[in-house]
């Protein structure tokens, strides 16, 4: 998996705690709230252990306080409600979490919301044109590129990044994309077709 | 039936709005549920302190066994699995404590203050340590047929040895989750990822000590199951409502993936032991086997599981002489359960590595062997449990696919390839398969259905059935039009709910669309009965001349019309109206259960199931002798789901089932060390087949023309049977390696084949 972003020797654990104890010593206790949304803080100074993160997600821009630990798909899950980015591993290993980060796919399971300070992140929901699906969403439906639907954002956002790299990949490079993405349902023929004809309609 | 129809969730599935239990929006109140569990195989709790942990800011509640005001029970059967443990714990991951929080941050860190003393005791933690201890779950069970002893005697050539297959985690993508909502009084709305919503309920009320009229559950999609949610989902939902009950907040538990890996089940590995009668040809005269579980620590699923083990120990063979006993052994790991195939495939791969054993020892092509060793079309064609196989398409599947996957003219092509390589070869297996349908508990094969008619000629259609990704909901919304004669877009399935079609089944055993669409099938005849009884008095009364029949009433195309007269034809919604002005109810309720099964199991005899499924597959691979790595450079597959509902869900689940068998086989090994801790808990440990490892070439195709008798659209369940093609590719890797000194000697290739595996069972050979 060429293109996703993975701290290669950490633990998730060991990598975030590291981070965590440089930034704000110690974990705030009595603030339980993850992240809060700026408005709501704006009056006050940001609680405790937290820090200014601004971000754009989807095209639209976001300022938010965040633990330090936070990771990105928490983020977009909890805060911002953009629930087709799914977690399943939480590790940094099966690619249910895929996003792109300023066009690149990357694990939000395994990427610190503030590693996206300042950049730009694309959800499975940003793919779309208000209700108007994106030719890579219509190919999925074309060829039944899922089963139970739950690796499918990924999918799709790991197809993305990959014809915005490459606009006519090759069999083979299509499986080394997609080869960060598990899919348990074992639709992967199926998901080949969906993004060889999404190549094909672009 | 089989034109492109979209699948039901197609636009939620593509753009990220298909909502799973995680997704449930719920207010500020939500609290995140955890779990502590049992950091030893087994071992009495001395003491238990979660005084700290209750004191913490933002825990809301910690529980322990005394604090569950119902029946502290999950055991889904047999009652011997507790909700949480009380003064003994019986496995690694067993929930001890739950925790309710405002995050899951700080859940954990309650979990962690939670002392508990315990006193280590043995464990029993492997098949043979559990057979060698004599630690068994229950009476051994016999299926027998003629005289084995006997004919094992006579027999001119004779085998015995033993094969084990090893546990499969199911690794759905969404791990166990569960969402409780607390309601008036002591009602409860549950929502939980489960393929089995009524035993859910039970459960939960169970523990809640509350009628099961309170609970109720509800599940619109999982993101996965494989079994694996059949039963090990009720205690998920159970520990959420045991919190939101203490709370009287929602409360949600979703199993982080490590935690799930090691607190849930799997595949149960099997050990088999046989021996076998046979002639030069290479037809089997007799076969004694012996089959024995790992069933882990409570009963769960395991005599089912053992039992469709028992009924799959012939495959596609006849047998004249057979006897199979079947043992589940009690062991400290986690519970074994469902998973896809539920005890066919282990019982079926010990008998393909039979006729393996048999056709090398004889000199012959194994496909040979497995040939005449078919269940004939008329005479050779009872199973050892006695029942009569009709319609058994194995014959003409084997002369279709040895001809569309060209298997002499490669067998030919592979053996030259090998003569002229040193350290890579090739190998190539065909392997069939046979596979029951029905829930071999007779009483379970039942189904509901309730469908409601609105005025405007839009359709609600509830069934007991949950969708895990098999297409279920797709499925069932293409017959419900189908039978009501109109577009698929007026159809909504709604989720899957107790309060809606009460006392399901499981959706398991590959039963859903057999079952829940004969049930939607009810409810639509008996409204379309109705419908038609109004629309001809309606007809007749315009014009008292011309008589129309209520028989001769059609519903097609959004009309319903006199098909003898189609100058009365009238839209669907417009007799929808009609009923509703006579005071005609429009909804109804549909049911189904099989007939003409049963099984004696005192006597080991009956007619189990309603029909069979069959397939076959041929897979070639090229094996490294040296790495042990392997390549699957082509599959073909040839699957009977009789006259397919839903061709392109067909072929989806065929080609997703043959990837989970090929990883069963190939490459997913679960390894526990000494104390019983599972060291293959996460995804870098564990590895399921990427989308590298599926055929280069992949080709499968439906068998034609071969409507099924007496089932719903005359298809077949497609579920469970094509993980067996999986199978294949261990076989062909097998060959590969018995190639090296001219299929002369039988490999000792361990199961999985590993590239360790693979590495090993050359180095036979090569030394
Ligand atoms: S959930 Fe992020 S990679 Fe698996
Ligand atoms: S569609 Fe179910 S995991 Fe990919």
């Amino acid at each position: 998996m060429p293109n996703k972003k993975k701290p290669s020797s950490l633990s998730r654990r060991q990598f975030i705690k590291g981070v965590s104890t440089g930034v704000a010593g110690t974990i705030a206790t009595t603030k339980l709230a993850r992240a809060l949304p700026i408005e709501k803080l704006e009056k006050a100074a940001p609680p405790e252990g937290h820090l200014p993160l601004e971000l754009k997600v989807n095209g639209k821009p976001y300022q938010l306080y965040v633990e330090p630990q936070t990771t990105l798909v928490e983020v977009l899950r909890n805060e911002l409600q953009l629930t087709g980015t799914k977690v399943s591993c939480n590790h940094g290993e099966c690619g249910a979490c895929t996003v792109l980060l300023d066009g690149k796919a990357v694990y939000s399971c395994h990427i610190l919301a503030l590693d996206a300070q300042g950049k730009s992140v694309t959800t499975i929901e940003g793919l779309l044109n208000g209700e108007e699906l994106h030719p890579i969403q219509k190919a999925f439906i074309k060829k039944d590129g899922y089963q139970c639907g739950f690796c499918t954002p990924g999918q799709i956002m790991s197809t993305q990044a990959l014809l915005l790299k490459n606009p006519n990949p090759t069999k083979e490079e299509i499986l080394d994309g997609l080869s960060g993405n598990l899919c348990r349902c074992g639709a992967y023929p199926k998901i080949i077709e969906s993004v060889e004809e999404a190549a094909k309609v672009k | 039936m089989s034109s492109k129809t979209i699948h039901q969730s197609a636009y939620k599935h593509v753009s990220g709005a298909s909502v799973y239990v995680d997704d449930i929006p719920v207010h500020n109140q939500l609290l995140h549920g955890y779990v502590l569990y049992s950091p030893h195989a087994h071992a009495a709790i001395r003491s238990l302190k979660t005084e700290k942990a209750a004191n913490m800011p933002g825990v809301a509640a910690v529980l322990s066994a005394k604090d569950i005001p119902g029946i502290n029970q999950m055991g889904p059967i047999v009652h011997d699995e507790p909700c949480l443990a009380e003064d003994e714990v019986h496995f690694v991951g067993q929930a001890i404590c739950l925790i309710a929080a405002e995050t899951e941050e700080r859940a954990r860190q309650a979990a962690a203050t939670i002392e508990i003393d315990f006193e280590e005791l043995p464990a029993v933690l492997s098949l043979k340590q559990a057979m060698a201890v004599q630690s068994l779950m229950g009476p051994e069970r016999k299926i027998e047929r003629g005289q084995v002893q006997q004919a094992l005697k006579e027999a001119p050539l004779r085998l015995n040895g033993s094969f084990e297959s090893g546990a499969q985690e199911h690794w759905y993508l969404e791990t166990q989750t569960a969402l409780c909502l607390p309601g008036e009084d002591r009602e409860y709305m549950v929502y939980s990822s489960t393929q089995h919503p009524s035993e859910t309920q039970a459960v939960v009320s169970e523990v809640l000590g509350i009628p099961r009229h309170a609970v109720t559950v509800e599940i619109r999609r999982m993101g996965g199951a494989f079994g694996g949610k059949e039963t090990q989902a009720n205690h998920v939902a159970a520990w959420a409502a045991l919190l939101s009950n203490a709370t009287r907040r929602p409360v949600k538990l979703r199993l982080f993936r490590d935690d799930d890996q090691i607190m849930t089940g799997k595949r149960h590995p099997f050990y088999i032991r046989y021996e076998v009668g046979f002639d030069e040809q290479g037809r089997i005269l007799a076969l004694d086997v012996e089959q024995n579980a790992n069933g882990g620590s409570a009963t769960d699923l395991s005599f089912a599981i053992l039992e469709r083990a028992m009924f799959h120990a012939d495959n596609a063979y006849y047998i004249p002489n057979m006897r199979v006993i079947g043992r589940v052994w009690k062991t400290n790991l986690p519970s074994n359960t469902a998973f896809r195939g539920f005890g066919g495939p282990q019982g079926i791969v010990a008998m393909e590595n039979i006729i393996d054993r048999i056709a090398r020892q004889l000199s012959l092509d194994p496909l040979e062997v497995r040939r005449i060793n078919f269940y004939d079309m008329y005479k050779r064609d009872t199973t050892h449990y006695g029942q009569k196989i009709k319609q058994n398409h194995l014959p003409a599947m084997y002369k279709q696919l040895t001809a569309s996957a060209d298997y002499f003219e490669r067998r030919k092509l592979v053996e030259a390839f090998n003569t002229q390589h040193e350290f890579v070869k090739r190998g190539l297996a065909c392997t069939p398969v046979k596979f029951g349908i029905s829930f071999t508990t007779a009483f379970l094969n039942q189904a509901g259905a309730l469908v409601h008619v609105y005025q405007d000629g839009t359709v609600q259609v509830n069934h007991g059935g949950t969708e895990m990704g098999q297409g279920l909901h797709t499925k069932m919304r293409q017959i419900a039009a189908a039978e009501l004669g109109v577009d698929q877009d007026r159809i909504l399935i709604t989720p899957t709910n107790t309060s809606k079609v009460p006392n399901t089944s499981a959706t398991a055993a590959s039963t859903g669309s057999d079952l829940n669409g004969m049930a939607v099938k009810n409810a639509v005849d008996k409204l379309k009965f109705r419908m038609a009884y109004q629309v001809t008095e309606y007809f007749n009364q315009m014009d008292e001349q011309n008589y129309t029949l209520s028989k001769h009433i059609m519903f097609k195309n959004n009309k319903v019309f006199d098909a003898t007269n189609p100058d009365r034809t009238i839209s669907f919604e417009k007799a929808a109206q009609i009923c509703y002005f006579n005071q005609i109810p429009l909804s109804a309720t549909g049911f189904y259960k099989t007939p003409d099964i049963y099984f004696d199991r005192e006597t080991g005899q009956g007619t189990p199931f309603h029909y069979f499924a069959y397939g076959m597959a041929v897979s070639e691979v090229e094996i490294d002798l040296l790495t042990g790595q392997h390549t699957l450079l082509r599959t073909d597959i040839l699957h009977d789901v009789g006259d397919s509902v839903n061709p392109d869900l067909d072929i989806g689940q065929i080609q997703g089932a043959f990837v989970q068998g090929a990883g069963w086989c190939t490459m997913e090994e679960c390894k526990w060390d000494e104390s019983g801790h599972l060291l293959t808990h996460s995804p870098d440990t564990y590895k399921i087949p990427g989308i590298h490892d599926i055929p280069r070439d992949f080709r499968v195709q439906l068998l034609q023309k071969a409507p099924n008798e007496g089932t719903i659209r005359q298809s077949k369940a497609v579920g469970e049977p094509p993980f067996m093609h999986g199978l294949s590719v261990w076989f062909a890797i097998k060959d590969a390696i018995s190639s090296i000194d001219g299929h002369k000697r039988e490999p000792e290739l361990g199961f999985p084949a590993t590239n360790e595996a693979i590495v090993m069972a050359a180095k036979q050979f090569l030394d």
